[in-house]
């Protein structure tokens, strides 16, 4: 904890520097100080505390069933979470159809726990300074799992190959009064959008150093943020609709992020600005 | 028969020969992207349906990654050129104060964007550098810096800048700029206070 304080401390002075350019260097060399702590001391990105959090409510019976999540089949059969992360989005007979980590987990609340599905996605993603939402710890805990393993989201079955041709043509594909696509921020290299860098996510060299990172803890807003929630953002500045969480979708796009990243390391949770 | 396993064999070909990270997946159905699309947005009032659909010229640049052939380029400049509706008075230029104030608000039409009095910015820092002061602009677009120094304040020069803002793809088809006028992000009005912000001598935009 003191640690965020360090950090905050270390941005706080960086935005109060003269000129802004400049400032912008100082905040990456601050989240690169606050990177390198990471790696002396992994325990210190506060996101951890959500991936303990995520591993309660993993463990613990809960719901109308009052079931816990030990027998949601992550992939690699009930209950085994380690290494299950690497290898979504995939596809699931049971559900009949490909889920990435987050997709997963609420089917599985749903389904074994009996919780309401309308309930889960009404308001899925936390306003600024508040905790990410259960469904999103759960999703950190399950990502930590894999940390360190490589991306390597399966691709034989026909839905999979489907979802990952649908994410290429969601992420291309301009919409809304401002004529946004992905691609408009997102497939060059070193664009900013005022001083946010943006990563050119079509290049497999770029995605494969973020993409590993969600969910990451976000700096600015205090608070562990999903993919899923990333992308609600994204299509927000999109100036289209509220993104449905565990839509076809969303998980293709994740299936897109994900394909274009194999064989990147997953380090969850990430740090970011 | 021949033909047939000749065109497989090319195929097989073109499919090894695919640069790795190449999407080997087969190109998706634009129906099924349409219902995706569709689907992924329940919450979406009846008033925001259409943002849902493309028009021709969104479909056209998606369907050739912004980067039309020639006919398609040209059929694309000539609709969206006819779109594009001219200030009454004749006048391009308005207050580049009230410009400057538009090029840096980023307000309006996101879904949390509920006020029915705050006028909708044209974000034009998001991907301009403008004035030489304001050092945090984005670059997806070229500076803008003594944009009109160098035309010379020409009035024809005006007229190109108020089009080029109207709608981006009269002079750029598939251009990556938002078509302010065309889709009623911004009022005739607001378009000349931004001419003047770019135009007017004036303007610390010409004052770099
Ligand atoms: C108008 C610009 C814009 C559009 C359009 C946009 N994004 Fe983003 N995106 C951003 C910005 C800005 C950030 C970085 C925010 C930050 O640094 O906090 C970002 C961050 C991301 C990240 C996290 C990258 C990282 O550094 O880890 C992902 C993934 C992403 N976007 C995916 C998408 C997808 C998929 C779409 C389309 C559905 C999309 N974006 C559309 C502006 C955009
Ligand atoms: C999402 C990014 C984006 C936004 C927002 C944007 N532009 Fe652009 N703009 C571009 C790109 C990319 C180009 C270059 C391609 C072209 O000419 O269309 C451009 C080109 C221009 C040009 C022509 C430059 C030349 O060389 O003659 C002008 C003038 C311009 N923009 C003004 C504006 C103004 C004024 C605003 C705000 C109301 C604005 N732009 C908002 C991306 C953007």
């Amino acid at each position: 904890m003191t640690r965020s304080v360090f950090l905050l401390a270390v941005l706080v002075a960086a935005a109060g520097l003269p000129s802004i350019a400049p400032a912008q260097d100082a905040t990456e060399k601050a989240l690169e100080v606050y990177r390198q702590m990471l790696r002396d001391d992994p325990w210190s990105n506060p996101g951890n505390l959500d991936v303990d959090r995520g591993e309660q409510l993993w463990k613990t019976p809960r719901g109308p069933k009052n079931v816990s999540l030990e027998r949601c089949d992550l992939g690699k059969g009930p209950g085994k979470v380690e290494g299950a992360f690497a290898e979504l989005p995939r596809y699931f007979a049971d559900a009949d159809r490909v889920m990435d980590v987050e997709t997963r987990i609420l089917w599985c609340m749903v389904s074994l726990q009996g919780f309401s599905h309308a309930e889960l996605v009404a308001k899925p993603h936390p306003g600024g300074g508040q905790p990410v939402k259960e469904l999103g710890a759960i999703a950190t805990y399950v990502a930590h799992q894999s940390s360190g393993m490589k991306f390597a989201a399966p691709l034989a079955h026909p839905k999979e190959k489907e979802a990952a041709a649908l994410g290429e043509a969601l992420f291309v594909r301009r919409s809304g009064p401002f004529d946004f696509a992905c691609a408009t921020c997102h497939a060059d290299q070193g664009r900013r959008i005022r001083l946010q860098p943006l990563p050119f996510l079509s290049q497999p060299a770029e995605a494969r150093k973020v993409v590993g990172e969600w969910p990451g803890y976000r700096v600015s807003t205090s608070h562990v943020m999903t993919l899923q929630h990333r992308l609600y953002d994204c299509f927000w500045q999109m100036r289209m609709p509220q993104l449905e969480l565990g839509s076809e979708a969303s998980v293709a796009l994740v299936s897109y992020l994900v394909r274009q990243a194999a064989g990147g390391d997953v380090a969850a949770p990430g740090l970011k600005r | 028969m021949r033909a047939l396993t000749f065109a497989l064999a090319l195929a097989a070909l073109a499919a090894a020969a695919a640069p790795a990270g190449a999407q080997q997946a087969p190109a998706a159905d634009p129906a099924k992207v349409q219902a995706v699309v569709k689907a992924a947005f329940p919450k979406a009032p009846a008033d925001w349906q259409a943002r849902l659909e493309q028009d021709a010229t969104m479909r056209e640049c998606t369907a050739h990654g912004n980067n039309p052939p020639k006919a398609a380029s040209e059929a694309i400049r000539k609709r969206e050129a006819a779109a594009i509706e001219y200030p009454p008075d004749g006048k391009f230029l308005g207050d580049w104060q009230k410009g400057e104030a538009l090029a840096q608000s980023g307000y309006g039409l996101r879904f949390t964007d509920t006020s029915t009095s705050r006028p909708n910015g044209g974000n034009c820092y998001a991907c301009h550098k403008l004035t030489r002061t304001e050092l945090s602009y984005g670059t997806i677009g070229p500076s803008l810096g003594n944009y009109g120094k160098i035309r010379d304040f020409g009035a024809e020069d005006a007229k190109a800048v108020y089009e080029k803002i109207y709608n981006s793809h009269a002079a750029f088809p598939c251009s990556l700029m938002p078509r302010f006028g065309a889709n009623k992000i911004l009022t005739i009005e607001q378009i000349k206070d931004l001419v003047a912000l770019l135009m007017s001598p004036e303007s610390p935009v010409n004052k770099e």
